[in-house]
């Protein structure tokens, strides 16, 4: 029944895309207003899409959480967007930002994908340029660029540190312009709890009015979600509070594959948390390892002494010491992994939390006392306010704590190559597909794939989909329509009437994240998945029980919204374990501590392990399907960076 | 840490709202502002009680979701910073808080701490934005912008559409959002070429979502979490050819 298949086109890598583009069908002009699409989100992905539909003249609803469709979190991104329009005549090419992107990815990402995304990437600068997205210049008045990790050319693209804001804001701008146009409709504060299926195909959602509470179906041809990542499920990350799986996890149950769930980034250097209360992270731009020193006490006793007090001999440059080579520069996976067992060890700084010191120094002394105060400010001004105004100390005087956080979710809906799901009519953009970033991203990658997805990808394949698909009529008054109404009231239902209400969202979150940072975060093995399942399971077995929701449903009441969400990261939190047991490899992001070398590199397994593992929803245990991968063009090396 | 808290609750935009008066203790001074609300909520939960509504999601500052009025500054007294950008230790020596909703007929209260502010995005839709066929667009380094353009454009584009300018504003006027859209877009060749309509527009539909107008009191930039200056405003007057 499931559409498992990825629809790659054949032939030569770099004509593919073009042969594809010429086989789809299309839709004429006038004809277009008669086919309806529902978009779910508005971040790059999302926004850039309905702009897209919105022009060629297709009727769009569009759907967002937050208040305005300008919040939606693409807005946080700081450093920049890839695109290899080689302007530095630095030899970049298509073939090389794809190599790059596999490579990065660890051999675990499809190569049509990836070559089409690298493809399109170009064509994104020109899109954002036009619309006034005010990128960096040179003095010249051409574009400016900057390098970025894992790459050895110029080929990204910023705007200072706030590149994700102006390309949404782009984006948002492009999308209220045809919100002038009747065919264009846009529903803010309206969250999407369920996914309504006619005929095995996706026809609709059920929206949940975020401020009266009220209930209702909306129908269309086809529904597309770009609903982000779930970095949340750790409770801790530094994605935006509100942001969530519900919309991906409701299609999983209706029988989309939820894909490598278990691929999630951790960023190494991110503002520790300093307290149990503490509702989320901040990141710290990665470029400050580029001159800062990263140290712990050798002895436990010193950690929580000040570190001006900590004599030479006594801080352990750990980094330094255990990769001699690249030492402070080590790749983000293997650098957050070393925190953590030196943490782990009893050698963090830091507030305790849970009885345990979650931080290490970033010492910027050194480089102070070679080029002087004023130079470090100019490099790294607005990164050291910042950290001042988070933490209350100042880092000329004193070290920076640091800790990884997860910050990306590189697994999502399985998508062919037509960014469909295994549910016919159910497409899906950006960050909550699986489609381009393998086992781990790049960086200044993120913005890159949900603007190709969604301005030059998905409008495509969307109308090649109405084009072929024969739909019946759905209205409100379909059963299914009225079936999926239902679900979704017993289920608000339920929430706010537990038989034994105890604890808040809050309270099951907070445990769900750490189960999961110990389990399933930076590394894995065995035993503790196995252990991590079970107590998920009972969990969620508690969370159901004792959940207390105060308030009423017909009203603005964000404690159900977030005991919802919260239900939702639970089940999804027991698949990324089961996902990281099922893996018997280390690979980019995903370190199994079974499969590491000495010098903690992922020892992957491509004999046994080069797929994409897709699951399917079960009443009882969900079902591994495999995508086998095929390196046609690209021969797999270890990702070595010594 | 210990603070009393005097919170605006208000049921929906029909009911009066009032005051209600909280009392939280053994807050950590590296507590930020929303997270004493987080745990004032938690707090609540276990009473039973319904949680204070406030806005908030990526908590650093850049999405312009959070909007608090805390001892009669939006955003707080701390210059250039939204409020989750506060933290408790900014607090020290005020242990008696009062916090409020955005006040501005334009945004009205949804509920407690909560105000609609789609009227922001009525006024993107009205004109706020260049007229490219989206799918289509040439070669980006075809149209050359002079650097000092290009980072001033930046400077305006930095907006976060948090609505402080007008909380603040005695006229309640969007002035500074509208001139800083228009700045930004007037900077780049992309946007010049429409740049009177679409200040007009922007400027009318402002006008009928219900703002206020501009009499130079100045204060929007003062409160402005990402700093953007009122000379916006003399940009968008020459824009309009009132000056």
């Amino acid at each position: 029944m499931s559409n498992f298949y990825a629809n790659e086109p054949t032939g030569p890598l770099e004509d593919r895309w073009e042969k594809h583009l010429f086989n789809l069908s299309l839709i004429a002009p006038q004809n277009r207003k008669n086919h309806k699409v529902i978009v779910v989100g508005t971040g790059l992905a999302g926004a850039s899409l309905c702009a897209t539909l919105g022009e060629a003249g297709y009727q769009v609803s569009s759907f967002c959480f937050q208040d305005s469709p300008r919040r939606a979190h693409s807005i946080a991104a700081q450093g920049g967007i890839n695109a290899t329009k080689d302007y530095q005549n630095d030899g970049d090419s298509v073939w090389r930002l794809f190599y790059d992107t596999i490579k990065g990815g660890d051999f675990r990402a499809r190569e049509s994908n990836v070559y089409r995304l690298a493809e399109l990437s170009g064509n994104i600068i020109d899109q954002a340029v036009a619309q006034g997205v005010p990128f960096a210049r040179e003095y010249s008045g051409y574009l400016a660029n900057r390098s970025f990790g894992g790459t050895q050319v110029s080929r990204t693209f910023y705007a200072r540190g706030q590149t994700g804001q102006q390309l949404l804001l782009g984006a948002y701008q492009a999308h209220s312009r045809q919100l002038e146009n009747d065919n264009v409709t846009h529903q803010s504060r309206a969250e999407m709890l369920e996914l309504i299926m006619v005929d095995n195909k996706a026809r609709g959602i059920v929206v949940r009015d975020l401020v009266s509470g009220e209930i209702s179906a909306h129908t269309a041809d086809c529904v597309v979600l770009c609903t982000g990542g779930y970095s949340n499920a750790f409770y801790l990350s530094t994605n935006a509070k509100g942001c969530n799986t519900s919309a991906t996890w409701r299609a999983y149950k209706q029988g989309a594959y939820f894909a490598n769930p278990s691929f999630t980034q951790i960023h190494p250097t991110c503002v520790p948390p300093t307290g149990e209360n503490q509702s989320k992270l901040t990141l710290m731009s990665e470029s400050l390892r580029n001159d800062g020193r990263i140290w712990a006490p050798k002895n436990s006793a010193d950690c929580a002494k000040n570190p001006a007090d900590i004599k030479e001999e006594d801080r352990d440059y750990f980094l330094e010491r255990m990769y001699p080579a690249f030492a402070n520069l080590v790749p983000r996976d293997v650098a957050s992994r070393a925190v953590k067992h030196i943490c782990d060890k009893g050698h963090g700084v830091g507030s305790k939390i849970h009885g345990q010191r979650l931080g290490v120094y970033l010492d910027f002394s050194a480089i102070i006392e070679k080029l002087g105060l004023e130079a470090v400010a100019e490099k790294y001004g607005n990164l050291f306010d910042m950290y001042q105004s988070i933490t209350g100390e100042d880092p000329y005087q004193t070290p920076m704590k640091i800790y990884p956080a997860p910050h990306y979710t590189m697994g999502g809906l399985w998508v062919d190559y037509n960014l469909m799901t295994t549910i016919e009519g159910l497409f899906a953009g950006g960050e909550a597909n699986f489609s381009d970033h393998g086992a781990n991203r790049l960086g200044a990658s993120a913005l890159m794939q949900g603007l190709a997805d969604g301005y030059f990808v998905l409008p495509k394949t969307i109308a090649n989909y109405l084009a072929k698909s024969v739909l019946t009529d759905v209205d409100d008054t379909h059963p299914q329509v009225i079936q999926s109404l239902k679900t979704v009231k017993d289920r608000i239902h339920q929430l706010m009437n537990a038989p034994a209400p105890k604890h808040s969202p809050e309270y099951y979150h907070q445990k769900l994240g750490k189960i999961l940072w110990e389990a399933c975060g930076m590394s894995r093995e065995a035993e503790r998945l196995n252990r991590a399942i079970d107590e998920i399971a009972e969990l969620e077995m508690h969370f159901w029980k004792n959940i207390k929701v105060t308030g009423v449903d017909k009203d603005l009441n964000q404690t159900l919204e977030r005991a919802g969400r919260v239900a939702d990261f639970i089940e999804l939190g027991k698949l990324m374990c089961q996902d990281a047991l099922m893996r018997e490899e280390s690979c980019g992001a995903h370190a199994r501590v079974e499969y590491l070398s000495e010098s903690g590199e992922a020892k992957r397994d491509d004999d046994d392990f080069s797929f994409v593992g897709a699951w399917e929803y079960r009443s009882e245990q969900p079902m591994l399907h495999k995508e086998q991968l095929n390196y046609e063009f690209i021969e797999p090396t270890v990702r070595n960076y010594k | 840490m210990n603070f009393t808290l005097h919170i605006w609750r208000q049921k929906n935009s029909n009911i009066q709202g009032e005051f209600v008066t909280y009392r939280i203790d053994n807050i950590d001074e590296d507590t930020s502002f929303l997270e004493m609300l987080d745990q004032l909520n938690e707090q609540l939960i276990a009473q039973d009680q319904d949680c204070i509504v406030f806005d908030y999601d990526c908590r650093e500052g850049i999405c312009g979701a959070c909007s608090l009025v805390i001892n009669g500054y939006p955003h707080g007294d701390k210059k250039a910073t939204t409020t989750c950008q506060l933290y408790m230790r900014d607090y020290k020596h005020q242990t008696e808080l009062w916090v409020e909703p955005w006040r501005a007929k334009s945004f009205p209260v949804i509920k407690d701490l909560t105000v609609d502010r789609s009227s922001f995005d009525s006024i993107i839709q009205s004109g706020g934005y260049v007229s490219v066929h989206t799918g289509s667009a040439p070669e980006a380094n075809a149209l050359l912008v002079d650097k000092h353009s290009a980072d001033e454009a930046f400077n305006s584009a930095t907006c976060i559409g948090c609505g402080a300018c007008v909380a603040v504003c005695p006229n309640a006027s969007a002035t500074l959002f509208v001139a800083a859209k228009i700045t930004h877009l007037s900077l780049l060749p992309q946007g010049k070429i429409e740049e009177k309509a679409r200040a007009q527009k922007m400027l009318n539909q402002m006008q009928s979502e219900g703002f206020g107008s501009c009499s130079n009191h100045r204060h929007c930039e003062r409160v402005c979490p990402k700093g953007i200056s009122v000379s916006n405003i003399t940009k968008m007057n020459q824009v309009l050819g009132w000056t």
